[in-house]
C-alpha cells in the first residue's frame, strides 16, 4: 500500500504544481503548453487511480482525459490563437508574485479544510480530494487574475481537471458521470471557441476590457 | 358537512375569478359592450354564494367545531380546515360583507361613473379570488392554508387597488399596500414559525396542545400583534389604509376596510386566545395602550380630511382601535382571572366588528353612490346632494349616526358595552391595569366625539348646503340595486341597535371558547328577557347596575318626533314662504361662501394641529396698494409618517444606491466576487474547529 499510495499522492502533487506554473505564465504559448502537461498528468493520476481501484471505466476516464484535455482542446486551443493572431502576452492583474504567494495560501487552506473534514475517509482519497480542491481553487484564481480570454479559458480548464481529480479519487464513481462531465467540457470549450471568434471578428481582439467598454461598463 | 358546503362556495369562487379571466380576455377592456352591466352574472353568482353561506355559518355558530382535512397543499401536511364558533361568526361577517358588496356592484357597474365600468378586466378576475381568500383564512386550521390564504388574500386585492393602474397615486398605493402586506405575512410566518416549535407541527391543534416557554410566547404575541396589524391598521402601521382604500373600485374598498380588517382581528384573536393559550396582563396592557392611540390618531387624521373615501378609510383605523382596546380588555380580565368582565370586553369588541362591518360597508357604498353620480371623491366638490339622492342621503345618514355611536343605532350598544367594560377596571388588583384602563376610556370618550365631528361634517358637506360643483348640481340618483344592499345594512344597525341582547346572545359561543365565560343571557328579543330585566333592556353585568333599552330609546326618540312634528304642523304659520336663504347682510349668494370641510376641521386642527400634525402656518399679506388677496396657507406634516416609515424608506435608498456600482462590475470582477466568497467560506470552516 506504501508504494501505490505515494504514486498517487505524487501525482495529485504534480497537478498543484504544474497548476501553480499555469498561474505563473504570463504568454500564451506557455500557458497552453503547461496546460497540456495538466491535462496529462491528469490522465496519469487517473490511470495510477484505476490500476490501485482495479476499475477498468476509469482507465476509459483516463484515456478521454489524455485525448480530450491533453492533445484536443490545447491544439484547438493553439490553433485558435494562431489563426486569431491574438497578442501573445497575457495581461495579469497583480504581480506574480503576490499571485504566486496567494496560490501557495490556497493549497495551504484547502488542506486545512479537508483533512480533519474527510477523517473518515481512507488516506488515497484524503490526499486526492485536498489536492483537487486546491487544484479547483488556483483555476478560479487564475480565471480572476487574467484579463484575456484565452487565460480565462485556461484557468476554467485546469479548474475542471481539478474536478476530474477529486472525481477520480472517490471510489465507485460512475463512468456515466465521468462522460458527462467531459462532454460538458467539450461543450463548454466549443462555446467559449465561439465566443472567442465572435468576439475578435467585432472588436479585433480578445482583451476583455474592449467587451466592457462595449456594455457600458467602462464609467 | 356544513364546512364542506363552505369550502365548495369557496372552490366556485375560484372557478368563477377563472371565468372572469377568460371573460376580460374575450373582451378586452376599453370597449364596454352593452353598457357597462359587463359582470353582472359574476356578481349575481357572488353574491348568491357568499349569500348562502353566509346563512351556513350563521346556523353553525353554536354547532360543535367540525374539523376537514384535504389532500391538497404540502404533501405532508395537507389542508386542515376546522369551523368553530370563532370562525363562524367571521365568516358570517365576511359572507354578510361580500354578499351586499356583490349586489351592490351590480348597481354600481350601471352607474354613470361607475368605478370599473372603464376596465372590468381589471376587476372581474380578482375579485371572486379576494372573496374566496377571506374565506379561506377564517377556515384554515393549519399555518400553511392560513398564510396561503393570507397571501391570496393581499395579492387580490392589490391586484384590485391597481384598478387605475395608470393614475400614480394608484401605483403608490399599490405599493405602499404591497410592502405592508408583505411584511404583515412575513411577521406571521415568524409567529407561526415560533409557535411551530423546534418540532415544527405546523397544525393549529399541535400549537394549541403546546405549551412553548414565555419569552417565545411574548415574542409570537409581539409578532402576531405587528403582522395582524399591519393588516388591520393599527397605528403606525396603518400607513396603507388610506392610500389604498380609496384607490380601489367602492364596493372593493367596502370589502378591504369593512372585512379585511376583520379578518386581521381575527387572526389576532385566533392566535392570542386559541393558539397561545391564556394571555398575560401586560400582552393585554400593550393591546389596550396601542389600541387606545390608534382609535384617537385614526380619527383626528380623519378629520383633516376632504376626500370622502380616505375620511373613511382613516376611520376605519379609529374602529379597529376600539375594537383593539375591547381585545386587549378582555386579555387584561382574563389574565386577572375576572371571567364575566372577559366576556363583556370581548363581547364588546366581537360586536364593534360586526358593527362596523355592516355600518363601513354601507358607508362606503354611499360614497360610492355619490362618486358614481358626481365623478368626485372631494366633498368639497359635492353639497346639496339630500335633494337628488334621497334614498342614499338617508342611508348614509343612518350609517354616519351609527358610526357616531349614537342611539338607538348598533355603534352605540358596542361602544356602551365598551365603556361598561372599562368601568369595571378598577376591580383588578394591580396598579398597571388600574391607572392605563380609565386612560383607555378617556381616549375612547374623545375618539367617540371627534368621530361624531366628524361625520357631521362628511354628511353635512356632502348632502346638505347648495351644490359646490356643476356635477353635484344634477346627480342623480343611483341604481336601484345598488340602493338594495344599503337598505338592508341600515336596516340591520337599526335591528342591531334596537334588538342588541340577540346580537350578545349570538356571540356566546365565541365568548365561551376565547375566554371561558359568557355574558348572562339577553333573551333573543325584547319579550323574551330574563325576570327581573326591564322589557327589552341588555344587562352587561347585573341589573342593579346598569342597562340599556334599545327598543325603548326608539320608541322614546320616535314619540318625541311625532311630537315635535305634530306641534310644529299644528302652531306652526301653513303660509308658504319664500325668502332668500343665508341672506344675512351677504346679497352674493356662490355656493364658495358656505361652509367647507376645511373650515369645519379648522377648530380642531387648531387644537391638535402643533402637537398632531405639525402644522406650520404663513399669513401672507399683500403689500399697501397692491389688490392681490390675502392668504393663509397651512402645511400638515404627517408626523406618523415621519417617524416611522420616512426613515426606513431613505436607508433602503442609501443602501440602494451603495449597492449601485455592484451592477456595472467586469466579469472577471464578478468573478472575483464569487472567488472571495468561496474562499471566506472556506476560512470560516478552517478557523472553527
Amino acid at each position: 500500500m506504501g508504494f501505490s499510495f505515494d504514486i498517487a499522492h505524487l501525482l495529485a502533487g504534480l497537478m498543484v504544481l504544474t497548476s501553480l506554473l499555469l498561474l505563473y505564465q504570463d504568454r500564451i504559448g506557455a500557458l497552453l503548453n503547461v496546460l497540456r502537461l495538466h491535462g496529462l498528468v491528469l490522465a496519469l493520476a487517473l490511470a495510477w487511480q484505476a490500476h490501485l481501484q482495479s476499475a477498468s471505466d476509469l482507465f476509459l476516464a483516463a484515456t478521454i482525459a489524455l485525448v480530450v484535455k491533453a492533445l484536443v482542446i490545447p491544439g484547438a486551443l493553439e490553433r485558435l490563437v494562431e489563426r486569431l493572431a491574438i497578442h501573445r502576452l497575457i495581461e495579469t492583474v497583480g504581480g506574480i508574485g503576490p499571485t504566486m504567494l496567494g496560490g501557495i495560501a490556497l493549497v495551504a487552506l484547502s488542506l486545512r479544510v479537508m483533512l480533519p473534514i474527510t477523517a473518515a475517509a481512507d488516506a488515497v482519497s484524503r490526499q486526492d480530494i485536498a489536492l483537487a480542491l486546491s487544484v479547483v481553487l488556483i483555476g478560479l484564481l487564475i480565471m480572476v487574475t487574467r484579463r484575456n480570454a484565452v487565460g480565462q479559458v485556461a484557468g476554467f480548464l485546469s479548474l475542471d481537471n481539478g474536478i476530474d481529480l477529486a472525481a477520480g479519487g472517490a471510489r465507485g464513481m460512475p463512468l456515466v458521470v465521468e462522460l458527462s462531465v467531459a462532454v460538458s467540457v467539450l461543450i463548454a470549450f466549443i462555446v467559449i471557441g465561439i465566443f472567442l471568434f465572435r468576439i475578435r471578428e467585432r472588436f479585433d481582439t480578445v482583451d476583455l476590457a474592449a467587451l466592457e467598454e462595449f456594455r457600458g461598463e467602462r464609467r | 358537512m356544513i364546512l364542506s358546503a363552505l369550502l365548495a362556495g369557496i372552490l366556485i369562487l375560484v372557478v368563477l375569478g377563472l371565468a372572469g379571466a377568460i371573460d376580460a380576455v374575450r373582451a378586452p377592456g376599453g370597449a364596454p359592450r352593452g353598457a357597462a352591466g359587463q359582470g353582472a352574472w359574476l356578481y349575481a353568482a357572488a353574491a348568491s354564494i357568499t349569500g348562502v353561506s353566509a346563512l351556513l355559518s350563521l346556523a353553525s355558530l353554536a354547532a360543535p367545531p367540525e374539523t376537514l382535512v384535504l389532500p391538497l397543499g404540502l404533501p405532508w401536511i395537507g389542508w386542515h380546515f376546522r369551523l368553530d364558533a370563532l370562525s363562524a361568526f367571521f365568516l358570517f361577517v365576511v359572507d354578510l360583507g361580500a354578499a351586499s358588496a356583490s349586489v351592490f356592484a351590480i348597481g354600481y357597474g350601471r352607474a354613470r361613473h361607475g368605478g370599473h365600468a372603464d376596465e372590468p378586466g381589471r376587476v372581474l378576475p380578482f375579485y371572486p379570488v379576494f372573496l374566496a381568500g377571506l374565506g379561506l383564512v377564517v377556515l384554515a386550521d393549519d399555518a400553511f392554508s392560513f398564510l396561503f390564504a393570507w397571501e391570496l388574500m393581499s395579492l387580490a386585492s392589490w391586484a384590485l387597488v391597481l384598478v387605475r393602474h395608470r393614475d400614480p397615486e394608484s401605483v403608490r398605493a399599490g405599493t405602499v399596500y404591497l410592502l405592508m402586506a408583505v411584511l404583515s405575512g412575513f411577521l406571521l410566518l415568524l409567529c407561526f414559525g415560533l409557535l411551530a416549535g423546534p418540532a415544527g407541527s405546523y397544525g393549529f391543534a399541535a400549537m394549541r396542545a403546546a405549551h412553548p416557554a414565555a419569552a417565545t410566547v411574548a415574542l409570537a404575541l409581539v409578532l402576531a400583534l405587528l403582522g395582524t396589524g399591519a393588516k388591520a391598521g393599527l397605528v403606525p402601521l396603518h400607513a396603507w389604509l388610506p392610500l389604498a382604500h380609496p384607490a380601489a373600485p367602492s364596493h372593493v374598498s367596502a370589502l378591504m376596510s369593512g372585512v379585511m380588517t376583520k379578518v386581521a382581528v381575527y387572526a389576532f384573536l385566533r392566535i392570542a386566545f386559541d393558539l397561545i393559550g391564556p394571555p398575560s396582563a401586560w400582552s393585554g396592557l400593550v393591546v389596550l395602550a396601542v389600541g387606545g392611540l390608534t382609535a384617537v390618531l385614526g380619527v383626528l387624521y380623519a378629520l383633516m380630511q376632504h376626500d370622502l373615501k380616505r375620511l373613511l378609510a382613516y376611520h376605519t383605523v379609529e374602529n379597529i382601535g376600539i375594537i383593539f382596546i375591547g381585545i386587549g380588555l378582555a386579555m387584561v380580565f382574563r389574565a386577572g382571572g375576572e371571567g364575566a368582565a372577559a366576556a363583556l370586553a370581548l363581547t364588546a369588541a366581537l360586536f364593534h366588528v360586526f358593527n362596523h362591518a355592516v355600518f363601513k360597508s354601507l358607508l362606503f357604498f354611499g360614497s360610492g353612490a355619490v362618486e358614481a353620480a358626481t365623478g368626485e371623491r372631494d366633498m368639497e366638490c359635492q353639497g346639496g346632494l339630500i335633494h337628488r339622492m334621497r334614498t342614499t342621503s338617508f342611508c348614509f345618514l343612518i350609517g354616519c349616526a351609527a358610526i357616531s355611536a349614537l342611539p338607538p343605532l348598533n355603534g352605540f350598544v358596542s361602544e356602551w358595552l365598551t365603556f361598561q367594560a372599562i368601568l369595571l377596571g378598577p376591580a383588578l388588583p394591580d396598579w398597571g391595569p388600574k391607572l392605563l384602563i380609565p386612560a383607555d376610556g378617556a381616549l375612547l370618550a374623545l375618539a367617540a366625539a371627534l368621530a361624531a365631528a366628524c361625520f357631521v361634517k362628511a354628511f353635512g358637506i356632502t348632502f346638505l348646503g347648495r351644490p359646490r360643483s356643476a356635477a353635484a348640481a344634477v346627480a342623480a340618483e343611483t341604481d336601484r340595486l345598488a340602493l338594495a344592499p344599503m337598505l338592508l345594512l341600515s336596516g340591520l344597525c337599526l335591528f342591531a341597535g334596537v334588538f342588541p341582547g340577540a346580537v350578545i346572545d349570538a356571540l356566546a359561543p365565541v365568548s365561551r371558547a376565547l375566554v371561558g365565560a359568557t355574558m348572562p343571557v339577553q333573551g333573543l328579543l325584547p319579550w323574551h328577557s330574563p325576570p327581573g330585566v326591564p322589557l327589552g333592556a341588555i344587562v352587561p353585568v347585573a341589573a342593579a347596575r346598569s342597562s340599556y333599552d334599545g327598543l325603548a330609546i326608539l320608541l322614546l326618540i320616535g314619540a318625541v318626533t311625532t311630537l315635535a312634528a305634530l306641534g310644529a304642523r299644528r302652531l306652526a304659520s301653513h303660509a308658504l314662504r319664500r325668502a332668500p336663504a343665508w341672506d344675512c347682510g351677504f346679497p352674493d349668494q356662490s355656493p364658495a361662501t358656505q361652509y367647507t370641510a376645511q373650515s369645519f376641521a379648522e377648530p380642531i386642527r387648531r387644537t391638535f394641529g402643533p402637537l398632531v400634525f405639525g402644522v406650520a402656518s404663513t399669513i401672507r399679506v399683500p403689500p399697501p396698494g397692491s389688490t392681490a388677496p390675502a392668504r393663509i396657507e397651512h402645511v400638515l406634516h404627517d408626523r406618523l409618517w415621519e417617524i416611522f416609515y420616512a426613515p426606513p424608506a431613505a436607508l433602503v435608498r442609501r443602501l440602494a444606491d451603495a449597492l449601485n456600482p455592484l451592477q456595472f462590475l467586469t466579469i472577471r470582477r464578478y468573478l472575483a466576487f464569487v472567488f472571495a466568497a468561496l474562499v471566506l467560506l472556506l476560512l470560516v470552516l478552517a478557523l472553527t474547529p
